[in-house]
This record gives C-alpha cells, sequence and structure tokens, in this order.
C-alpha cells in the first residue's frame, strides 16, 4: 500500500497494468486505467422509512455482508455506496434515481422494494443507459415491457408465485376459490399468475375480491367470503397488512373451515406477531429459512450474527444481487463501461443463492424452484419443491 | 347469499358510521362555532390511535391506555388552539386552511419521530376477542360490536350534553348566531378552547377505540378527514344532527358500494355527495 | 386592477433572460428540475387566478393537473399517439370540462363549503384512478415513449429532449403569464377583481356572479391541464398521487409563499418551494418538520408572500408608491 504515497510509482503502476490488458481486450487503455483505480460507485435507492423500512435494511445489510464474503471489493475496485430513502412513493421515483445517477453520478443503480419505485428506476436505467439491478420489485414489466440488456432482477416477478400455487390447490382437491388482495398492480399480478395455472388445471375462480390499497378493514368481505363458502381462499398481502389478514381471518372463524392459501409473502416475517392463527396456511415461495443447503446454512448464520436480526427472503435477495454484480464485474476486471460483455456475463451467471442454484432467463429474470411450504408450530416448513425451474414469460420483453 | 349476510353488513356499516361520527362532530362544531377550517382534525384521529397503541404495549392494557390517553389528547388540543388556532379567528379562511395544512405536516413528521413509520397493530383485549357464532363458518367478533355500543354511549352523552346543559345552551347558540354569543358576553375564548379540545378528544378517542381492528398507519388521519370532510358537507355545516345522519349514510354507502361495486367503491361516498348537493347545497340539515 | 409595479417589471425581465439562458450553464439535473420548477409555476398561476383574483378558495385544483397528466398517458400508453398536437388541446379539454362540472356543481356554495367540496370532488378523481385498473391503479403508468410535435412526418420538436422540453416550457409560462395579464385587463378580468372584492355589488350591478366565477373556474382548471401536460412529458409517469388533497394543498402555498394576486409571485412560490424541498430532503429525514413550521411561519409572518417583500423594498425605493390592489371594477 505504501508505494500509493509515492505518485510516480503509482503512476506507473497504472501504467503497467493498462499496458498489460489493452494486451489481452479490446478496450481502451485509458478508460481502463482510470475504471481500475477509482472507487465503484453503487446507489442504493431503497426504503429506509415507513412499511418498508425493515425490507430495504435487510437488503442493504445482506448486500453488504456478501461485499465483505467477496472481500470488499467488485471487479477488483472499492465499493462507495450513495444511499438514497425511497420513501417507497412512486411520485418521487424517477426524480430521485434521475438525482442518483445525473447528480451523484452512480456507476450502479441498486433498487427497489415498491414495483412502482421500481419502475421509474428501470425507466431511469434506460435513459441514461445506467447498470440496475432490483433486489425485490416483482412488477412484471421491468423484465417485461420495459426489459433491457442492462436491467436484472434478482428477486421473482409477481407471476412466479402466484403461478406455483394453483397447481399445489389443485392437487389438494381444492376445486372453487375465492381470490383476495389489494386493488392494486402487485395484487392483479400475483392473483393473475395463479389465476392462469390454477384455471388451466380445471379449477373454478368463484369471486375476486379487491380492495383499496392499503386499506385493512376486511371485515366486509369476509362476510362475503362466509356466505359464498368456497373450498378455499387464495390471498397475497404482505407486511402488517398480512398480519392483520391472517388475525382477522381467524377472528372471523373462517381459520379451519376454509382452508387458507397464499403466496409465500403473507407469511413470511410475520410469524412471530400472529401466532397461532396462521397455523395450517399453505403458501409458495422461492425461498424459505429452513431450507436444507450449505449455502443457506451459512448465510442463516452469517446474517444472524452480522445483524441480529434472522434472514429472510428480502436479505437472500439482496444477498445475491452482491454476488450477481460480483461475478460480472470480476469478468470484465471492474470496468463498468464494458456494456455488451458485463451484461452477457451477468445473464449467464449461474447464482449459487441461499434458495437453491438459479439461472436468468433471456429477460434477466430469474429462473426458479418454488417451494411449498406449510405452517406448523409457528414456523414454515417446507414440504417440497411445488413447480421447477419456472421462468417468467416475459410479456412484451423485446429481448426474448 | 343471505338475509343474515345482509345483516352483517349493515352492522359493519354502522359501527364505521358510529366511528366517523365521532370524528365528523368534532369537525362540523369546529367549523359552526368557531368559524374554522382545521384540516389537521384528522391527525389527531392518528394521534389517537398511535397513542393507543404506544401505551397500551407500556401500561399492558387497552382500556387502561385509552383512560390514559385521552386526557393527553386533551391537553394537546388545548395547547394547539391557545398557541395556534387563536391567530386564526381573524383570519381569511384561505390562512386557515393553508396553517392547518402546515400543522398536518409537522404532526406527521412528530409521530414518525417519535413512534416511526411503521404499521402498527394493538392487540383486542383477551375478554372481548372471542366471536358470536352467527352462521356455520361465521362469527361477529365481540369487539366490534363493543366499538358500536361505546361509540352509541358517547353520541347519546354528546346530545344529552348539547340539548340539556348550559354548555351545550352556548354551544348551540354559537353555532347558529357566533356574534350573538359575543355580544352576550360569554366567555367566548374559554368556549372556543373547550370546543376545540372537546373536538380533538373525541376524534382521537375514534383512533383509540379503532385501532384494534383497523391497524395504526401513518396516513390514516388524511383518509378519516376527508371522508368525516364528506360527512359535514352532506349532513351540514355546524349541525350535530346532520353529522350524524350523514355519517349513517356515508358509513352504510362505503360498507356496501365496497360490496356491490367492487371496482368503484372508492368514489360511491362522492357520488352520495354530490347528489346530495345537487338537491340541498346547504347540506341535509344547513342553513343556508 | 392588477398592475406590475416597475421596479417588479425589472426584476421579471432580468429574471426571464436568466431562464432563458441557463440551459447554456446549467447541469442536466438542474435543466431537468428548472423545467419542473416553470410547470409548477404554471400550475401556481392559473390558481392565483382563483385565490387571488376571483377570491375562489379551492383546494381541489391539484386535479386538473393530474387528469391532464393522464390524458397524456392514455394518449401514449393506450392508443400509441405521441403528437403534442393532439394530446395537448386534448388534455387541456378534457381538464377544462372536469373543471366545468365540478365548478359547476362547487359554485352553488361558497365559503368553507367552497373549500370542503373542491376537496371532495378532486378526492374523487383521486379514488377513481386508484381503483381502475385501467388507469393503472395505485402504480400509475411509466410510458417510454414521449410526446414531441409533429406534422405529418416531420418531428419540428422533440420533447423527450431535454433541453427542447425546457425552452417549450418556458414559453408556455410566459405565455400563460402575458395571456393571464391581458386577461385581467379585459372586462372580464376586471369583473372577477370586482367578485373578490364584493360579490354583492356586483350583483347588484347586473352582473351574472355565478357565471364569472365558473368561467375563471373552468380557466384555471384548463391552464393546470398545461401545466400537467409538461408535468407529464418531463417525467414520463403518472400517479394518482399527482391530484391527491396534498399536491392541491402544496400548489397553495406556493401561491401564498410568492404572493397571491401578483401572478409572478405563485412563480417566485413555485421556485422557492422546489428548491428548499430539493435540498433540505437530502440533508435531514424529517424534513417535513421544517417545511410545515416554513408553512406556519408563512401564514403569521408574511401573508402578502415574496412578491408582498419586494413591493414592499422597491416602495422604499421608488418615487412614488404603486397603486394599491383595490379593484374598481
Amino acid at each position: 500500500m505504501t508505494m500509493f504515497n509515492n505518485p510516480l510509482s503509482r503512476r506507473s503502476l497504472l501504467v503497467g497494468t493498462a499496458a498489460g490488458v489493452a494486451a489481452v481486450s479490446t478496450f481502451t487503455p485509458t478508460r481502463f486505467a482510470i475504471g481500475q483505480t477509482a472507487k465503484i460507485k453503487i446507489g442504493l435507492m431503497l426504503p429506509y422509512s415507513g412499511t418498508y423500512a425493515s425490507l430495504g435494511n435487510n437488503i442493504t445489510d445482506a448486500f453488504k455482508l456478501r461485499l465483505a464474503e467477496v472481500g470488499g471489493k467488485l471487479g477488483g475496485r472499492e465499493v462507495e455506496f450513495v444511499q438514497l430513502d425511497d420513501e417507497s412513493a412512486p411520485p418521487k421515483g424517477k426524480d430521485n434515481a434521475a438525482k442518483l445517477v445525473t447528480k451523484d453520478k452512480v456507476d450502479i443503480l441498486v433498487g427497489t422494494v415498491h414495483s412502482g419505485v421500481a419502475m421509474g428506476m428501470a425507466a431511469i436505467a434506460r435513459e441514461e443507459n445506467v447498470l440496475l439491478v432490483v433486489p425485490n420489485a416483482g412488477a412484471g414489466d421491468i423484465t417485461g415491457k420495459m426489459c433491457a440488456p442492462n436491467i436484472f432482477r434478482t428477486s421473482f416477478s409477481n407471476w412466479q408465485p402466484g403461478y406455483a400455487c394453483g397447481p399445489v390447490m389443485m392437487k389438494d382437491g381444492k376445486k372453487n376459490v375465492v381470490t383476495m388482495t389489494w386493488n392494486y398492480p402487485a395484487g392483479h399480478e400475483q392473483i393473475g399468475g395463479f389465476k392462469e395455472s390454477y384455471t388451466a388445471a380445471g379449477g373454478k375462480i368463484v369471486k375476486e375480491i379487491l380492495l383499496d390499497f392499503p386499506k385493512v378493514e376486511f371485515q366486509a368481505y369476509l362476510t362475503e367470503i362466509a356466505a359464498l363458502k368456497p373450498d378455499a381462499v387464495f390471498v397475497f398481502f404482505s407486511g402488517d397488512g398480512a398480519v392483520k389478514f391472517i388475525k382477522d381471518y381467524a377472528g372471523a372463524g373462517l381459520k379451519g373451515k376454509i382452508p387458507l392459501y397464499a403466496t409465500g409473502f403473507l407469511t413470511d416475517g410475520v410469524l412471530q406477531a400472529v401466532g397461532k392463527d396462521a397455523e395450517g396456511i399453505r403458501n409458495t415461495l422461492h425461498y424459505a429459512d429452513s431450507l436444507d443447503n450449505p449455502v443457506n446454512k451459512k448465510f442463516v448464520k452469517a446474517f444472524e450474527a452480522a445483524t441480529k436480526r434472522p434472514a429472510d427472503v428480502f436479505a437472500v435477495q439482496g444477498y445475491d444481487t452482491c454476488s450477481l454484480l460480483a461475478t460480472g464485474l470480476e469478468a470484465v476486471k471492474g470496468d463498468i463501461k464494458a456494456g455488451a460483455t458485463l451484461y452477457s456475463t451477468m445473464r449467464n451467471t449461474i447464482v449459487d443463492s441461499p434458495r437453491g442454484k438459479f439461472t436468468f432467463s433471456a429477460s434477466h429474470n430469474p429462473i426458479q424452484d418454488f417451494y411449498l411450504r406449510e405452517v406448523r408450530g409457528g414456523k414454515d416448513v417446507v414440504l417440497g419443491v411445488a413447480v421447477k425451474a419456472l421462468a417468467d414469460p416475459a410479456k412484451g420483453c423485446s429481448m426474448v | 347469499m343471505d338475509t343474515s349476510y345482509y345483516f352483517i353488513q349493515a352492522l359493519n356499516g354502522i359501527q364505521y358510521g358510529f366511528l366517523l361520527f365521532l370524528v365528523a362532530s368534532g369537525l362540523t362544531l369546529i367549523f359552526g362555532i368557531m368559524g374554522i377550517i382545521n384540516l389537521a382534525h384528522g391527525s389527531f384521529y392518528m394521534i389517537g390511535a398511535y397513542l393507543c397503541w404506544w401505551l397500551t404495549q407500556m401500561i399492558g392494557n387497552l382500556f387502561l391506555g385509552i383512560v390514559a390517553g385521552v386526557p393527553l389528547v386533551v391537553l394537546l388540543g388545548l395547547f394547539i388552539e391557545r398557541f395556534g388556532i387563536i391567530h386564526l379567528y381573524k383570519r381569511d379562511h384561505l390562512y386557515q386552511v393553508l396553517f392547518t395544512f402546515g400543522l398536518i405536516l409537522i404532526f406527521n413528521e412528530m409521530r414518525s419521530v417519535l413512534w416511526g413509520n411503521e404499521v402498527q397493530s394493538v392487540q383486542i383485549p383477551e375478554i372481548l376477542s372471542h366471536g358470536i357464532p352467527l352462521t356455520d363458518v361465521q362469527s361477529y367478533p365481540v369487539y366490534r360490536l363493543f366499538i358500536s355500543l361505546v361509540c352509541m354511549a358517547l353520541a347519546a352523552m354528546l346530545y344529552l350534553v348539547v340539548q340539556r346543559t348550559r354548555l351545550g345552551m352556548t354551544i348551540r347558540a354559537g353555532a347558529s348566531n357566533r356574534e350573538m354569543v359575543q355580544a352576550l358576553g360569554i366567555d367566548i375564548v374559554k368556549l372556543f378552547a373547550i370546543v376545540f379540545a372537546m373536538g380533538a378528544a373525541l376524534a382521537a378517542f375514534a383512533g383509540m377505540v379503532s385501532a384494534p381492528v383497523q391497524s395504526v398507519f401513518p396516513g390514516m388521519g388524511d383518509e378519516i378527514l376527508i371522508v368525516s370532510l364528506v360527512v359535514v358537507v352532506v349532513g351540514g355545516v355546524g349541525s350535530i344532527k346532520g353529522a350524524f345522519l350523514g355519517a349513517m349514510l356515508i358509513g352504510m354507502a362505503d360498507t356496501f358500494g365496497a360490496v356491490f361495486l367492487p371496482h368503484g367503491a372508492g368514489i360511491v361516498i362522492y357520488a352520495v355527495m354530490a347528489i346530495v348537493l345537487l338537491w340541498r347545497p346547504q347540506g341535509l340539515f344547513g342553513r343556508t | 386592477m392588477y398592475r406590475i409595479s416597475r421596479p417588479s417589471l425589472v426584476i421579471l425581465l432580468v429574471m426571464a433572460i436568466g431562464l432563458a439562458l441557463y440551459p447554456f450553464v446549467g447541469e442536466s439535473y438542474y435543466i431537468r428540475l428548472m423545467t419542473k420548477i416553470m410547470a409548477l409555476g404554471i400550475f401556481a398561476m392559473s390558481l392565483d387566478l382563483l385565490i387571488g383574483f376571483t377570491g375562489l378558495i379551492s383546494l381541489g385544483h391539484a386535479a386538473f393537473f393530474g387528469v391532464a397528466s393522464y390524458v397524456v398517458a392514455w394518449y401514449i400508453v393506450k392508443a400509441g399517439v405521441t403528437n403534442a398536437l393532439f394530446m395537448l388541446p386534448t388534455a387541456v379539454a378534457v381538464s377544462g370540462l372536469c373543471a366545468l362540472v365540478i365548478g359547476w356543481l362547487s359554485i352553488r356554495t361558497s365559503g368553507i363549503y367552497f373549500i370542503m367540496i373542491t376537496l371532495a370532488f378532486a378526492q374523487m378523481l383521486h379514488a377513481f384512478f386508484k381503483d381502475q385498473s385501467y388507469w393503472g391503479g395505485t402504480d400509475g403508468f411509466n410510458f417510454y415513449t414521449k410526446p414531441n410535435l409533429a406534422i405529418g412526418d416531420t418531428v419540428l420538436l422533440d420533447l423527450g429532449n431535454k433541453v427542447t422540453l425546457y425552452y417549450v416550457t418556458f414559453a408556455l409560462m410566459v405565455a400563460t403569464f402575458v395571456f393571464l395579464a391581458v386577461l385581467l385587463h379585459s372586462p372580464f378580468g376586471r369583473a372577477i377583481q370586482g367578485v373578490k372584492v364584493n360579490e354583492g355589488r356586483m350583483r347588484a350591478m347586473g352582473y351574472n356572479v355565478r357565471n364569472l366565477k365558473l368561467m375563471s373556474f373552468v380557466i384555471a382548471g384548463m391552464l393546470a391541464g398545461v401545466a400537467g401536460f409538461i408535468e407529464a412529458t418531463r417525467t414520463a409517469y403518472v400517479n394518482p398521487e399527482m391530484m391527491s388533497w396534498h399536491a392541491s394543498g402544496n400548489v397553495m402555498v406556493m401561491v401564498i409563499l410568492g404572493g397571491m394576486g401578483t401572478l409572478y409571485g405563485p412563480i417566485l412560490g413555485a421556485l422557492a418551494l422546489t428548491l428548499l424541498g430539493d435540498n433540505i430532503s437530502s440533508l435531514w429525514d424529517h424534513w417535513l418538520l421544517i417545511m410545515g413550521a416554513f408553512v406556519i411561519a408563512v401564514v403569521m409572518f408574511l401573508p402578502e408572500g415574496i412578491a408582498g417583500l419586494i413591493e414592499g423594498v422597491t416602495q422604499k425605493f421608488g418615487k412614488k408608491p404603486p397603486p394599491k390592489e383595490e379593484t374598481e371594477p
């Protein structure tokens, strides 16, 4: 390190490296030399306040955990973070993303949880041609209509977990169901995925209930479900809305009489808060903290040690975001401007994730296994794989 | 769908209507008597809910939490009236709107500083946490009945106070003719302070009792404010009777709107308002 | 009567020249930001017509701003049309139509009622766009092609270009200012200012006060539509929150902060409030606390706004004081 204090030797080092690289690659030496020494700037645009604050923090901490595991550098370059609280407010999404790119001049955008905000980020990523990795938001359009070589997602598309639950319910002999979710795009998409596989398998949807987002006054709708008496109910709710729903479902006397199915977001991270009211809920997700594989075991332990919080699916997605960037940037030796080479390396990466190995589809969305889980004794127990290697249909994507 | 279904939905509507009444009655009195448009009224509802959550957590009992919380809100109301609202009595409505808009921003951020931005839930007390079985699959939560009963008792009390006491007489006189009350030499400063603090306490109480069923979230004040404004417009400014009928009408419209028009639930109450306005621009019980 | 004092006219001209030259020196981020400020300036001026000149306190003005944005989104996302030649007139017309309906219902009332009813109707539109998945629900729409101004196949102006959009916005802002200044000197403009000062007298003089108010309300709604068109074009994004009552409250703050009844004040208000938000929001998480205190401070200590300050200062230095704003219809 001491030689960096001497400007002469530093310069000669740069020239040396540059010349070496020029021999093996087609990049221009000057740009590469600069890229090699300057810190790589990552804009973390995530919710650090509001309902999704805990998700934002888990993603951030897991990202940093993985970064430390790979030696604190990406493609040989030190990393500098610019953290911005997106407040989960879609109206500010575009202006905030533009601020990170044009004012703070970040090299890579990472974010976010809320789909509406993430869509704004994707639009800016396309406009300004900046690499964007989405560590949660599931809007289909991100790897659908808006898909681009420089946009990646390490989480899921809303369609996926919903789709995975259809065959499960048919196998359980639930022939007619009521669906329920918030009247907003993520809700429509998750229910839409479910509807596709469920009706294709011969199931019948008696009624689709939508309620105003983010209202949690379920009473009138639970009354309706009780009157309709379906074989089962399929829902998508998450976070605090999920807590309230599970409690109200039991409170209205429906628990144990009409079985409840859901995408895994209903139970992930809320089981402690709802206690025994959640027992028996079956759900589908691409992760469970009880998954029995070495990567997961190591991750769960390391994350808890670092943050004193239990690991969850969001942390996994943040962790994998860093893994993906590390692999990609390693291949181009930290040259973020390498464009096509960088993106194709990332596209072909097999991520060794706590959720199991996964690959990317042509639209840059994970092709991954979905697990069937059931709440038993206050834990989501994995019953098996619901659908293997499920890929999003990527409707409207020009890269497919 | 049998009759029991409509019966339960009607119960849901009435329960919501009672809650709306508690918030809207304060709002309408503050308009009517003090001539103040108080947009920050919904904030008291939110503050009540967060206070309830916070106190219940510390004390470990919802009822005690409410008992401890109400006096705090009364004090807050008196403080806001004395140091804020008092400067607005002679100002144009425009400045009242802006001032109370600023208050909302402050209340919201103070809430964020003190209690954070997370959505919180309050446990229903053990003795009220069971349900009454109504059909083979459905039971009606006792706590919801409890809300309706408590609100009904409060509404009755409010009615008695306004109709039968000296204070009530002054309030009624103030609502119908503010100048007259002032001319009669009634201590208007004290009256205004009482009315404002009472309105704040009613709104906060509504937030407290509904916290276990609605959950506690940052935007709840705005939501109830808008619906309460609709109630006041429908019922007529300054009329307690109007606020009550308006609240029931809107509560029912909202509940049944959600059932029959799932895709247009949000606009049903505004449609009701527009119809009432076409018929009576001054509201059901408003004076021209 | 509306009149600009000579010193403020000089300030305005200097400002206009500064804005015209800004893109030559400004960074891309600030060009974007200034475009937003000028769009909000148009929006605030349109509200000033209501609050400052007609005496109508509308707390639902963002509805017309938002509706126009949704028209832009509809053209691009649903109809595949990107030509502003169709878009702008339709956006303005739809805003005007909404203003006509809402105004017709609201103007039957006055005072506190008017405030609450405009607020409630704006919330109704907000709820409508939020509920309907056809309109994108709570997430609204992102669109990927931006409007352009074309005749036939010749693209005259590409509004996707930041600098082009900046100048178009600048031109529209100046045009709005000139239009309103001329309007306020017309017989109609004098009449609405008369309504603000003394409604009863205007009625006694035989004016149809309700129609005057309604016309003013519709014109203001259409101008808000112009602003909404620009904002949707700038961000290529629409969301129901654009028409929420917080948005209406914010633009009202701009008008008062800048100085109502001055036309140029609201532009200054938009500038001051947006720059304040842009700078303190990154410094402190709870910056809205400062914002709230700031709004209250303006109500208490600066009811005439920034423009009031400017007029006050120029009066001190000017030879003769400009006429006070007492209206003679």
